[in-house]
């Protein structure tokens, strides 16, 4: 029998301390839809998703009232369209990514995933019709999101890819300048890019997986930190005991409302991602808790150890909380969704450079980074290079979403907007790596023996 | 299907006569009962069953939230598996 305690409890979680879930997340298998003919294959997909997914919203509301727990938002990731729309006779994908934002705003989605393409190793035709398309396909739809994985630990890195990136990430950003170049915030470049992620902007349906498929993310960094007020001044194994407890609830969560999910649309359950997700509202920031376990300011010394033991606890008190685990599965550290993050680059605690040493040790990378809008294309080239490496060397993830906002300089604020927040523009090392980047070629996949 | 509910407020004449009322209108079937008053706050704990109520359960949610509203308390219910699976294993 549940006890009172523990009902109060899981309920303070809830309204005090923003346990939610942060998306359900639907993935839908574009394969099917192939065709010559580009009008043709548009009507097919948009046709796919819209029967797919029309309950996807509303069950969502459903779930999110019958266990009182927040489902903050409902989501579609689709198969690369590289690999899709391969088949259409056409030099540009720019209106498969307006029949995706089409058929997002029919079902209600506020986000679709999987305008991507994969060229770890090299760009077939339709990854460079793809990559050509990106930055007008940003520019002119309001949810699609793209991500295109330049790097594999088995592969190595495409450096052609990488100097490619730099080019239409400064595209996308003077494409959309009139918006504080919020088109790259939907983009993401990627290192061993999970097939299963539910979260934007980096989500796609990946090529090994089911028709349709349902995979949840789980969030609350508010009920970490709050959960770590209480053994504050104790030693690491408390700390780590703590951090476990709490993940093991959270993606429990998670896995009862995926569970929930998949048997009321009738689609199998993918994967619980246990990655701690935050928002830009007081209370639900990774960087508190990085504070409150002893930190003054994010980017102090420690800071890394402190994320890595955040990071690998909740995945030990998460793993067992769920059926199945995937996606990301890591603590978040956006600079623009974190207050914390952001009064950190404010008070001159954290660098670039710091944050690059973050990501080793956590997924995912260099997120939501505002940059100088004059920064060189070459140079967003090397920050993108230097974070692929990362991921290639450790066999982890590693993700760039870098913003360089035009018409705007260090220490000026830029605002996204509701989730994406807002930041300060961070400074980039103003040294030159053009003659690096100018090489082309592919970085050779890494040895696996003799680690150090 | 059970459901949790959980009423706090300031305690007033009425509360629990509320909630049951509509309970027994949706028959729904009351499976146990315990309340406590900590420093003039009503807190209340029920488990019930739903699975005879006359409505979806989403709905007899929204019922009740709006009737605790009336009363000036916060009424919520929930499915018994997010409290299950959160705390046992």
């Amino acid at each position: 029998m549940i006890s009172k305690v523990e009902v109060l409890e899981t309920n303070k979680m809830i309204q005090e301390e923003n346990l939610d879930v942060r998306t359900i997340t639907m993935g839908i298998s574009l394969m099917d839809c192939a065709d010559g003919n580009l009008d043709t294959f548009n009507k097919k997909i948009y046709d796919k998703i819209t029967s797919k997914a029309e309950k996807l919203v509303k069950t969502g509301e459903d779930i999110a009232k019958q266990y009182g727990v927040p489902i903050v938002n409902k989501r579609i990731s689709v198969t690369p369209i590289a690999i899709a729309a391969a088949g259409c006779d056409t030099d540009s994908y720019v209106a498969v990514a307006h029949a995706l934002d089409r058929a997002a705003k029919e079902v209600g989605v506020n986000f679709i995933g999987g305008f991507s393409a994969l060229v770890q190793k090299g760009c077939s035709n339709g990854d460079v019709v793809l990559l050509n398309s990106i930055a007008q396909a940003l520019s002119e739809t309001e949810r699609v999101c793209a991500s295109v994985n330049i790097a594999s630990t088995k592969a190595g890195i495409n450096m052609d890819a990488v100097r490619r990136m730099g080019e239409i990430i400064h595209e996308t950003a003077v494409l959309t300048k009139d918006r504080d170049s919020i088109g790259c915030a939907k983009l993401v470049v990627f290192c061993n890019a999970p097939e299963d992620n539910p979260f934007m902007a980096g989500a796609f349906h990946g090529v090994g997986e089911r028709d349709c498929v349902i995979n949840v993310g789980v969030s609350g960094p508010g009920v970490v930190k709050k959960a770590l007020e209480n053994v504050r001044g104790k030693d690491f194994e408390t700390l780590c005991e703590m951090v476990k407890k709490t993940a093991f609830k959270i993606t429990r969560v998670g896995q009862v409302v995926a569970q929930e999910a998949s048997r009321r649309l009738g689609v199998p359950f993918g994967i619980i991602d246990l990655s701690l997700a935050p928002t830009p509202a007081i209370g639900d920031s990774i960087a508190e808790i990085l504070q409150e376990m002893g930190l003054e300011y994010v980017g102090a010394p420690g800071t890394t150890a402190a994320l890595a033991l955040l990071n690998d606890n909740v995945k030990k008190g998460g793993v067992m909380a769920s059926s199945y685990v995937g996606g990301l599965s890591g603590a978040f550290i956006p600079i623009s969704e974190d207050h914390g993050m952001i009064a950190a680059v404010k008070a001159g605690a954290l660098t670039l450079e710091k944050l690059e040493a973050m990501t080793c040790v956590c997924s995912v990378g260099l997120d939501m980074v505002p940059i100088p809008g004059d920064t060189k294309k070459e140079t967003i080239s090397g920050i993108i290079a230097d974070e692929m490496a990362i991921g290639m060397i450790n066999g982890k993830t590693t993700a760039v979403r870098i913003i360089p906002v035009i018409g705007k300089s260090v220490g000026d604020m830029v605002e996204f907007g509701g989730l994406l927040g807002y930041a300060p523009i961070m400074r980039v090392n103003p040294f030159s790596c053009d003659a690096f980047i100018h090489r082309g070629g592919r970085i050779p996949a890494p040895i696996h023996s003799f680690k150090n | 299907m059970k459901g949790i509910i959980t009423v706090v407020g300031v305690d007033h004449v009425g509360i629990i006569a509320k909630v049951c009322l509509l309970l027994a209108d949706e028959n729904v079937n009351i499976l146990d009962i315990s309340q406590t008053i900590v420093q003039g706050y009503f807190t209340m704990m029920m488990v019930v069953d739903a699975s005879t109520a006359e409505i979806p359960f989403e709905d007899l949610v929204v019922k009740l939230e709006e009737a605790g509203e009336e009363i000036g308390v916060v009424v919520r219910l929930q499915h018994e598996d997010i409290f299950n699976t959160m705390h046992r294993i």
